[in-house]
């Protein structure tokens, strides 16, 4: 560990190489999800109807579209970091690491789905 | 990697080893409402999408599910709809009360215990708040 400050240890000689960097990104994507999920509500709850026309239409815009993506960027990598701690606690032997992998897969998969979704009804220019 | 665990050696106090107060509550609450967000919520936002992606007759299929003929919502959409609104806004608000107890704040008993009541009176009142104004807009 050499004799580095305190801070510096913190910032990359501990045994996780990376100091505070899961716990910061999780209060960082708190942030972003609280505010995009207000955005997202609201406009759900505005909507003047939930048939699939007037959905797609608000959907369409990029006033719809570009938060949506940012919601779903924000709110997968939250999901991403939380069931990860939660693995972490509760799975003790070797599948842990199976279900790691495998809440990797689900998040990045889930988000390439969704953007991919987003921008199909957007560039489409639902009627 | 393998356990390593001395089985005859007691486990750190468990979730049954406590009074239920509401402090405790809101802190397990908090993880399961994030895990059924990060698992339901997901599923949920992403069958939404990809019907939207595919075009009306998926979306109908969609809002089949969680409806009934004449608009409201069925027993599906009551614990779906519903129930994963108002796990979204329990963990928004255990969440923000999160935010200030990682700055060291809210630790003094009595402010720690009506901070985690407040999350529920918020995640309850959000909750009938969001679902009486969409219900009335549809009912004309």
């Amino acid at each position: 560990m050499g004799n580095g400050t305190s801070i510096g240890k913190v910032r990359g000689l501990g045994s996780a190489k990376e100091g505070t960097h899961h716990w910061w990104q999780q209060r960082l994507t708190a942030g972003s999800n609280l505010v995009l999920m207000l955005w997202f509500v609201v406009s759900l709850a505005l909507l003047p109807g939930y048939d699939y026309a007037t959905v797609s239409q608000w959907l369409a815009s990029p006033w719809a579209a570009v938060p949506m993506i940012l919601l779903v960027f924000s709110t997968f990598y939250h999901m991403r970091l939380g069931l990860q701690v939660v693995i972490e606690d509760y799975q003790h032997d070797e599948t842990r690491i199976v279900f790691l992998i495998l809440l990797n897969f689900f998040a990045l998969s889930g988000a390439v789905l969704a953007i991919f979704s987003i921008l199909k009804v957007a560039f489409a220019g639902a009627a | 990697m393998a356990n390593v665990r001395n089985e005859k050696r007691p486990l750190s106090p468990h979730l049954t080893a406590y009074k239920w107060g509401p402090h405790m509550a809101v802190s397990i609450i908090h993880r399961a409402t994030g895990a059924a967000l990060g698992i339901g919520g997901v599923l949920l936002l992403l069958w939404w999408l990809a019907a939207l992606a595919a075009g009306g007759p998926a979306y109908a299929l969609f809002l089949d599910v969680f409806t009934v003929e004449a608009g409201g919502l069925n027993i599906a959409g009551w614990i779906a709809g519903v129930g994963l609104t108002w796990v979204l806004f329990q963990h928004m608000g255990s969440g923000v009360r999160h935010l200030f107890l990682d700055q060291g704040a809210n630790f003094e008993l009595k402010g720690n215990r009506n901070t985690a009541l407040a999350t529920f009176v918020f995640s309850v009142v959000a909750t009938i708040g969001f679902w009486v104004f969409i219900l009335e807009k549809s009912n004309g």
